[in-house]
């Protein structure tokens, strides 16, 4: 372990190193790989008596039998419990403290919502139980549905997408749906130089040539610039509302009507519906059709990468184009799935959707009532409003406009010391915090991109606002400390580059470093 | 509001401190007319056990206290405490994505571990890191197959599952794809001669479920010599993980999508699952999503690192090899832990029992219907055909409280009103096969009377 204090002895006396308040280095565990650990003959498992005659699986599989299962791991119970327990110790989360990445929205994850995921009847639902026996689980969808209409200010949805980018490819296939309907699927999608990677790639799956559109001096949308642009051979402009650099598209109507008045259409991306939701409404402001995050907005865990959702919100105009089957409600009440959907685009997935996260997300929205999801709203911009105060002296802000849940500053100031976003950001883990969003959006040079989220109260805001005026104080006095960032951490940076020049994908069977042969690795 | 940290005073030296007098002088930049003035129409706030009982409510109004006998691309097997005990961890639970690799060591040093397992498992030479699930899984795996051959065309056979077929026609369309499908030979494998007239010179791969749809274990080896010999992929799809248990992987296939919602993960009415993508390796830049590598840090101690991210959405945009950007990554997670915890012999009795159970299902109920498709070895699969009709038969199975078959007629008509899809776990209990098997039998007797 290395210590806080890692710069050469001689410079330490003299130079600036910060004291982080947050965190404290304590000794964590080593652990190998798995296969590491397996010795022949170990179990973990024990199955229940077999209370049907055995088989003999040769007899009946032939020669498709399998006899070998390679390098499968062999372990005890206790061995599994302290290998992942120990490898769960080395990630930073949600419950160790804030994430300021900005444009991922990591709040808070209520425990109550992974309490209702669990009760047996919504768990162990199979998604081909009769409908009469499935009510409970198309009421939890019907009742997401209607909350996230509303929400949105849209006509209709589909839960169906699995993410976020899967919503957009959903979406984008609508857009297309809609225009082939009308006689012409139309060419080309615009997306701005400040939109998410997601929006161009998915563009193009769905047979798109991508339009970049350059942002304004502001980084917002250069009017005149889209006006020259949008043609009859446009399909979308695909717009995230906040921009990613946090700011309200003031002229959002006028974008709309420039796209409708050539019978182009308006996608939100939804990623930044944190700071719109019971403030205002997209489907008021003249989106045609959006995607959401319900591992961003409302609350799901991210899990480390996922499971993610990306719920598609439209107007009336593209509702028959929706995936099937949809939700929809019976003369007698009940609820039932409807595939009778000729102009649907068809399944972007298997059965309905990803269902665990939509009972998370439905208790989330119950946790909040309009009031909480307003209060929301409202801490998620204070949040970002008071980081933007307190550090604009710290950090060069290229944008002056309001910002809303979100800020964006540059390395302008340090980068002259030979210290990059990147290396802010490494040195930030050192501090107790995860990074912020390093170099997005590509707008702006050098961006430090920053959301706090509502979770955060004023202690954490602070103690992140130290952190960052200390660091930018090294970066000043101290930058080969800031560059050769994180100092505390398990491991230090970490050879991207030989990483992918040579690719490790998987064990191969050397313990390469770690405990070495000989010492007392197993639990024995 | 139970979830946000602060106090009123708090909000208001805030404000104070951002120099504005209220908050909603933070929102001025969105258009007066567009700003709500007025609460959501949502439902009111909830407590925490206001919460839990109205969940409680709709748990009760799904099946209860059923003996299910549906599988059909999803599967009940037991998952063990330990899963869930771990993976409710929050530095688990509430991580982000791996991107910063020093304060994520826990979840990509686990995904390696995944990525690992999924190659011993299929016997492919590379796995990413998931993705969301085996549908779109095999629709990505078709899109890397034209990538890799320049050719267009995919062949596909008609027992891989009809809704996973629907999703590869979503995303083939807009590709510019042309799909062909390939029918079933009288044992239920895909029909070689017809197989051997679909593929021409333009067919990139040719895709196959084994175990196929009906249950039947597809004769691998022998779809890929022909695959081969015409210059095609062959990509496997497979649906039941716990096959691999027991059954040979596919390794004459170049692209193998697995849908590993069998190691351990909820039915949960029918997401989220865990698709994953495996290949040989001289496939790797063309694979999608991500991929987890292992490197050094500056002091030479191994650690892993998310890599290859250059083929990817966020550094390419709209030249990337696909537009997906989050992984499963919790749901590996699951999976990993339930190989764990099953491990190379488990996994192999786990397999066997689920054999003996689904040949105890046929065995009785054979005796009161035809079992088609024999002649080719299956897994815990087969299709059952009842002269009275699958759809009274579970009408009348629901009324002894056992959810029958799932009822192949609008998928398969050529099949006739009298298919449905059984499946056995290591879960079925007999008492519930002898059960189904009564009413069967009820219903057999009925008919004669009838006549």
């Amino acid at each position: 372990m290395s210590t806080m204090t890692a710069v050469p002895e001689v410079e330490a006396a003299t130079k600036f190193v910060g004291t982080p308040k947050k965190v404290s280095t304590h000794v964590n565990q080593n652990e190998g790989l798995i296969f590491e650990k397996s010795s022949p003959g170990k179990k973990a498992y024990r199955l229940a008596e077999l209370d049907v005659p055995a088989i003999d699986a040769k007899k009946l599989l032939g020669p498709a039998l399998r006899t070998d299962l390679g390098a499968m791991p062999e372990l005890s119970e206790i061995e599994i419990i302290r290998h992942f327990t120990r490898l769960s110790t080395w990630n930073y989360a949600i419950d160790l403290g804030m994430y300021p990445l900005g444009s991922c929205t990591m709040k808070y994850n209520g425990r109550v919502n992974e309490a209702v995921s669990r009760l047996e009847g919504i768990a162990e639902a199979h998604p081909y139980q009769p409908q009469a026996l499935a009510q409970g689980c198309l009421q939890i969808m019907k009742t997401l549905e209607d909350a996230l209409i509303e929400i949105t200010g849209m006509d209709a949805i589909t839960l169906q997408p699995a993410a976020g980018a899967h919503g957009e490819f959903t979406g984008i296939l609508m857009v297309r749906a809609y225009h082939e309907s009308r006689g012409n699927a139309r060419r080309k999608i615009i997306v701005p130089d400040s939109a998410h990677g997601t929006n161009p790639a998915t563009a193009a799956v769905v047979g798109y040539e991508v339009a970049n559109l350059k942002s304004n001096a502001q980084g917002m949308v250069d009017l005149a610039e889209l006006e020259r642009m949008v043609d009859e051979d446009t399909a979308a402009l695909m717009l995230t509302n906040p921009s990613t650099i946090g700011v309200f598209e003031s002229d959002i109507h006028k974008i709309a009507d420039i796209l409708h008045a050539k019978g182009a259409l308006l996608y939100m991306d939804g990623a930044n519906m944190n700071a719109l939701v019971g403030k205002t409404r997209p489907g008021d402001f003249g989106v045609d059709v959006m995607h959401l995050n319900l591992h961003k907005t409302f609350s799901t865990p991210h899990g480390g990468g996922g499971p993610g959702s990306g719920p598609v919100a439209c107007k009336a105009i593209l509702e028959p184009f929706l995936p099937k089957p949809i939700v929809v409600t019976e003369d007698d009440g009940s609820l039932a799935l409807s595939f009778d959907r000729p102009q649907s685009v068809g399944r972007v997935r298997i059965f309905y959707g990803n269902f665990g996260m939509f009972v998370r997300a439905l208790a989330y929205i119950l946790a909040n009532g309009p009031d909480g999801l307003r209060q929301t709203t409202e801490d998620a911009v204070l949040n970002a409003n008071y980081l933007r105060a307190k550090l604009k002296n710290a950090f060069e802000l290229p944008f002056q406009q309001p910002s809303l849940h979100e800020v964006v500053f540059s390395d302008k100031l340090q980068a002259k010391n030979g210290v990059k976003t990147g290396d802010m950001g490494k040195r930030l883990i050192d501090y107790g915090f995860h990074a912020y969003t390093v170099s997005f959006p590509l707008v702006v040079s050098g961006a430090m991109m920053i959301e706090p989220t509502e979770s955060e109260s004023r202690e954490e805001l602070d103690l992140l606002v130290d952190a960052l005026k200390q660091i930018a104080r090294e970066a000043a006095e101290n930058p080969e400390l800031v560059r050769t960032a994180p100092h505390s951490t398990r491991l230090q940076r970490l050879d991207e580059t030989a990483a992918a020049r040579k690719p490790v994908l998987r064990w191969r069977g050397q313990a390469e470093t770690g405990l070495e042969v000989g010492t007392p690795a197993k639990e024995w | 509001m139970r979830y946000l940290p602060k106090s009123p005073s708090d909000r208001q030296q805030m404000l104070a401190e951002i120099g504005v007098a209220t908050i909603d002088d933070l929102f001025t930049s969105i258009p007066a007319e567009y700003r709500l003035t007025r609460d959501l129409d949502i439902p009111r706030q909830h407590g925490e056990s206001e919460i839990i009982e109205r969940f409680r409510g709709y748990a009760e109004a799904n099946a209860n206290g059923y003996a299910s006998f549906l599988g059909a691309g999803v599967y009940k097997h037991y998952k063990p405490v330990v899963i869930d005990s771990l993976i409710q961890r929050g530095e688990f639970l509430t991580s982000y994505t791996p991107y910063q690799p020093e304060i994520a060591q826990g979840t990509l040093q686990a995904m390696f571990e995944f990525q690992t397992m999924i190659c011993e498992l299929t016997g492919m030479e590379i796995a990413n890191a998931s993705m969301y699930e085996g549908s779109t899984g095999a629709a990505e795996a078709i899109m890397m197959a034209v990538r890799v051959t320049g050719r267009n065309a995919a062949v596909i056979a008609r027992t891989v599952h009809p809704e996973y077929r629907e999703v590869i026609r979503t995303y083939a369309t807009h590709q510019e794809i042309p799909l062909s499908e390939v029918a079933y030979a009288s044992n239920g494998r895909v029909d070689m001669a017809a197989l051997a007239a679909a593929i021409t010179n333009d067919t990139a791969c040719v895709l196959i479920q084994s175990p196929n749809f009906f249950g039947t274990i597809e004769d691998v080896a022998a779809v890929a010599e022909l695959a081969h010999s015409k210059g095609a992929l062959l990509i496997v799809s497979i649906a039941e993980a716990i096959s691999l248990g027991i059954v040979k992987p596919p390794k004459e296939a170049d692209i193998v999508s697995l849908e590993a919602q069998s190691f351990g993960v909820a039915l949960s009415f029918g997401g989220p699952y865990c698709g994953v993508l495996a290949c040989k390796e001289k496939f790797l830049r063309q694979m999608p999503g991500r991929l987890i590598g292992e490197t050094k840090d500056v002091n030479g101690k191994r650690g892993f690192v998310l890599t290859l991210s250059t083929r990817e959405q966020h550094i390419r945009r709209e030249k990337a090899t696909s537009n997906i950007c989050t992984n499963q990554a919790l749901v590996a997670l699951m999976t990993t832990i339930f190989l764990t915890v099953y491990g190379k012999q488990g996994m192999q009795e786990l397999a066997e029992h689920n054999l003996a159970k689904a040949d105890y299902l046929r065995s009785v109920l054979a005796e009161n219907g035809t079992i088609l498709f024999d002649g080719a070895p299956r897994f815990h699969e087969f299709v059952l055909d009842v002269p009275e009709g699958a759809a009274e038969m579970n009408e009348q199975l629901l009324e002894k409280k056992i959810i029958g078959g799932l009822t192949l007629h609008e998928w398969y008509p050529e099949l006739g009103p009298g298919a449905s899809l059984w499946c056995a776990t290591e879960m079925t209990k007999r008492k519930d096969m002898d059960a189904a098997a009564a009413v069967l039998a009820e219903l057999g007797q009925a008919q004669l009377v009838g006549q």
